[in-house]
């Protein structure tokens, strides 16, 4: 008996240590813990790194390099003539995940999507509070409640959203993380079993990776989704070692205990580089940080003083000092790895003779302005104090006189949106669907005056070309719009456009595949690992 | 000693009640709110904004906000963390034993190297030793947590590799905790080579966090040991012809270390203050950590809960080295 015990034991071990240097595992270090697991809860880039990128999939996904959309758990959709409704065909034998607390009996279906948005919209749904204080925040941000009339359920593989009013780009909210699609079987086994608040910790959903487990604030466990509609990974499986300070990731990093880590301090990329056994992915964020004069304001209401004043900005400057190298100067109010992005537009020079002169026409003498400098780090802007004294010296030189100005945060976002504002606003955005719509419309159209439009700016011209972009479903024909309104917008120049950041991302030489997503996104789909 | 002790637990009425509102107050002075830090640039309508802070319940006077509050507490319950939406108990439970485990072992080391340096130092008094060991504890108290803790993990996870960068065990290692404490789940496990691991990630955040402490106890016990070796029954011992090790082990240590144990006592807040930092660098996931997230997240309940259960266990320690310090030392357990 005791050799065979013998023999067996041996053979499990010899088992589990095959298996062991089979399995492919790839670790990341992320920079947070996430919130939850229910990405539809909440607004933060961390908590959609562990949620709804690696677990769930949504109608339409992104390209993983870019903002264009791509089908998802819909193949295909169409677009009524009035751009009302949207018909989404859904992909036939899609899996959810099997997991130790759940075993899916069928496949993906139109109840899926429907329970997914629902849950978010009517508020006598059962899941609408299923946690205390659920807001919904991204969807009611986004306007949906206000754009979706109806969810219907054509039939079992096809839904049709019926909108409130044409709206372009709802195709790229359907891909954003709060569109994530929820296993509505594993939603009713829970509610059943009187655990609701489960569905915001254990996940199920259909995307290439499974969830494990999660011990709080230190590690994330997940598996290759063995039934992946678009394929098993290359990995088996997928850590995240939870790491909040940058210069602590760098080291494990170094060390080997993880092969990928995002935001590094901008001081230790160089050196990161440097390094023979890490690659350093760079790439401009979906991001602007922008000066937006009051142009309601004598003289900011004249767009000669606005480009005179842009003028005098030296970028170069900005760049070296407050970014450190880790960002790229900005001629237009949207990213460059942003679709209809207009390369063509020339940003102004930097010349304070030119506009000194341009003031002197304007009869623009012994100007002084405020200038306000947000009191936090975003990533846009990572020391405004320091940007608003650059500025402050670079108008000097032109005669304009500036008094910077800072409030506490909350109030620094209330304060600035006033109409008649006194001063100059440094702010910014990140982008949250990659649509132009989702900068050009919230930042500058005529309906965000008051609100998020900081420039007060409303003009005729430019609101025309992005009202017609919003209710265009082609996509060329809105790029070309698009374009225009860059034209008059570099033209006007409510803002002065200062900088995109520019993200890292160091890795280990054997991480294959790996590809930055503008949208900030972490994404491990379709990654391995060289032996 | 019984109606010392009571006393004793009397006054930490008043006191707990105390930090219960300087903590719901102190985390609302904070300016920005969790909901408007929620919308960001993106702002919010000032409808969506009152209807939000109706739901959390946020629009009610706070004098109503905190008696709701107290009450909960009184019945055990701390409310619900706004972000991830568990029971802050829940949180705190599951992440404390981390936080726990490294201050014990961190404790462990400040006592087992600081009281042996402090009587050392006593003893030799003037000489070099005594200016080395005092030098260095200076500089251990004065070193900036931060700062050494990333310098000890460059020299020896960086250069030398001999200890891993952060973390409480190696990723290979995957086991449902059962007490928390790694060092004890590693061997409950069975996995060979997990308690080595969760060693070998305990070292260094143990010496940062000890380091204070260290230096703290180090000065304490010289300067009370050298204050007892100057007593009389001190000399009377030595002029009896007693060895020297017996009179300081025996007649001055035991003296010495009345005040010793006091200021161990009071390192427990210390600790749990260390633990912030030391928890942020070494990806530590304990409670320091926990709250520190939760600042910058505005999370109420959390930050009040939090600090509630941590002043409440300072205030224990406290409570019980008063204890302590009474069976050593009769004349306080008297004192009226």
């Amino acid at each position: 008996m005791k050799p065979l015990k013998t023999l067996l034991t041996t053979t499990a071990i010899l088992g589990c240590l095959a298996g062991a240097a089979q399995a492919k595992t790839l670790v990341y270090c992320s920079e947070g813990s996430p919130e939850g697991f229910d990405p539809a809860l909440y607004t933060a880039g961390t908590t959609f790194d562990a949620s709804s990128r690696p677990v769930y999939n949504r109608l339409v996904e992104f390209e993983k390099s870019s903002t264009e959309t791509l089908p998802g758990l819909a193949e295909s959709w169409d677009v009524s003539e009035d751009g009302t409704e949207y018909t989404f065909h859904l992909r036939e034998g899609v899996k959810f995940q099997t997991t130790d607390f759940f075993t899916p009996t069928r496949d993906f279906n139109a109840d899926d999507v429907i329970f997914s948005f629902e849950r978010q919209l009517d508020e006598q749904n059962p899941w609408h509070q299923y946690v205390s204080g659920a807001a919904w925040e991204y969807f009611n941000s986004m306007s949906m409640p206000d754009l979706i009339q109806s969810i219907e359920k054509v039939d079992d593989m096809t839904v049709k959203f019926v909108l409130t009013r044409p709206e372009a780009p709802m195709i790229a909210n359907l891909a954003m993380d709060f569109a994530s699609i929820m296993s509505k079987e594993y939603a009713d086994q829970l509610e059943a079993e009187g655990r609701m608040e489960q569905l915001n910790q254990r996940p199920v959903g259909t995307g290439p990776f499974k969830f494990v487990a999660y011990q709080p604030d230190a590690v994330i466990r997940y598996q290759a989704h063995a039934d992946y509609w678009d394929g098993k990974q290359p990995i088996d499986d997928l850590v995240f070692a939870i790491t909040t300070d940058a210069s602590v990731r760098a080291q494990k990093l170094q060390a080997g205990e993880c092969h990928v880590m995002p935001y590094p301090n901008p001081a230790d990329v160089q050196a990161m580089q440097n390094d023979d056994r890490l690659t350093v992915q760079e790439q401009e964020g979906l991001n602007v940080g922008y000066l937006a004069y009051n142009t309601t304001q004598e003289p900011f209401d004249n767009p000669k003083v606005r480009k005179a004043l842009n003028m005098a900005i030296n970028k170069d400057a900005i760049i070296e000092a407050v970014f450190q190298g880790a960002g790229a100067k900005a001629k237009n109010p949207i990213p460059p790895t942003m679709w209809s992005y207009n390369d063509e537009i020339e940003d102004d020079p930097y010349d304070p003779e030119a506009a000194r002169q341009m003031l002197e026409e304007e009869g623009v003498s012994n100007l002084s302005m405020k200038v306000w400098a947000m009191p936090v780090q975003r990533p846009y802007n990572p020391n405004a104090r320091r940007m608003a004294e650059l500025i402050q010296s670079d108008f000097a030189e032109v005669g304009v006189e500036v008094e910077i100005v800072s409030y506490e945060w909350a109030e620094y976002l209330e304060r600035s949106k006033a109409e008649d504002r006194d001063g100059a606003v440094l702010l910014g955005w990140t982008g949250d669907n990659g649509d132009p719509d989702n900068f050009l419309a919230v930042l500058l159209g005529c309906d965000a005056v008051g609100n998020a439009n900081r420039a007060q700016w409303c003009n005729e011209d430019f609101e025309k070309l992005i009202q017609e972009a919003k209710v265009e479903s082609d996509q060329e024909k809105r790029t070309e719009l698009y374009e225009q309104a860059q034209v008059i917008f570099k033209d006007q120049a409510p803002w002065a456009t200062i900088a995109h950041s520019v993200v890292h991302m160091p890795m280990r030489k054997e991480v294959q595949g790996y590809e930055m997503s503008p949208l900030g996104a972490h994404r491990f789909d379709g990654v391995d690992i060289a032996e | 000693m019984l109606s010392f002790f009571l006393r004793r637990l009397l006054l930490l009425i008043p006191t707990f009640i105390g930090v219960s509102i300087v903590s719901f107050a102190f985390i609302r002075l904070l300016p920005g709110d969790p909901i408007m830090l929620m919308a960001g640039e993106r702002g919010m309508s000032a409808e969506r904004y009152l209807e939000l802070q109706h739901q959390f319940g946020y629009d009610r006077p706070l004098v109503v906000q905190y008696l709701d509050y107290l009450w909960g507490v009184l019945q055990g319950d701390l409310g619900q963390s706004i972000v991830t939406k568990r029971p802050v108990l829940q949180e705190f439970f599951t992440l404390f034993p981390a936080t726990l485990e490294l201050s014990l072992c961190a404790i462990t080391i400040a006592v087992a190297i600081g009281v042996p340096a402090g009587v050392l130092a006593a003893v030799k008094r003037g000489s070099f030793l005594d200016q080395a060991i005092m030098g260095t504890a200076l500089v251990g108290y004065s070193m900036p947590i931060f700062w050494w803790g990333l310098l000890l993990i460059i020299l020896f996870s960086g250069v030398l590799g001999w200890t891993p960068v952060s973390g409480r065990i190696s990723l290979m290692f995957f086991f449902p905790p059962v007490t928390g404490f790694m060092l004890i789940d590693s061997l409950l496990s069975g996995q060979a080579g997990a308690f080595r691991s969760a060693l070998s990630h305990l070292v260094l955040p143990s010496i940062v966090l000890a380091t204070i402490p260290l230096a703290v106890i180090a000065r304490q016990t010289r300067s009370a040991m050298l204050e007892v070796l100057s007593e009389d029954y001190v000399r009377t011992a030595r002029a009896k012809g007693l060895p020297s090790r017996r009179v300081v082990g025996l007649h001055a240590l035991r003296n010495a270390l009345i005040p010793v144990i006091t200021t161990i006592g009071l390192q427990v807040g210390v600790l749990l203050a260390g633990a912030i930092l030391t928890e942020t660098i070494f990806s530590w996931p304990g409670i320091g950590k926990w709250m520190v997230d939760s600042v910058f997240r505005r999370d109420y309940p959390v930050i009040q809960g939090g600090l509630l259960i941590i002043a409440g266990i300072i205030m224990l320690v406290n409570l019980l080295v008063d204890v302590l310090y009474g069976l050593v030392n009769p004349r306080i357990r008297h004192a009226r």
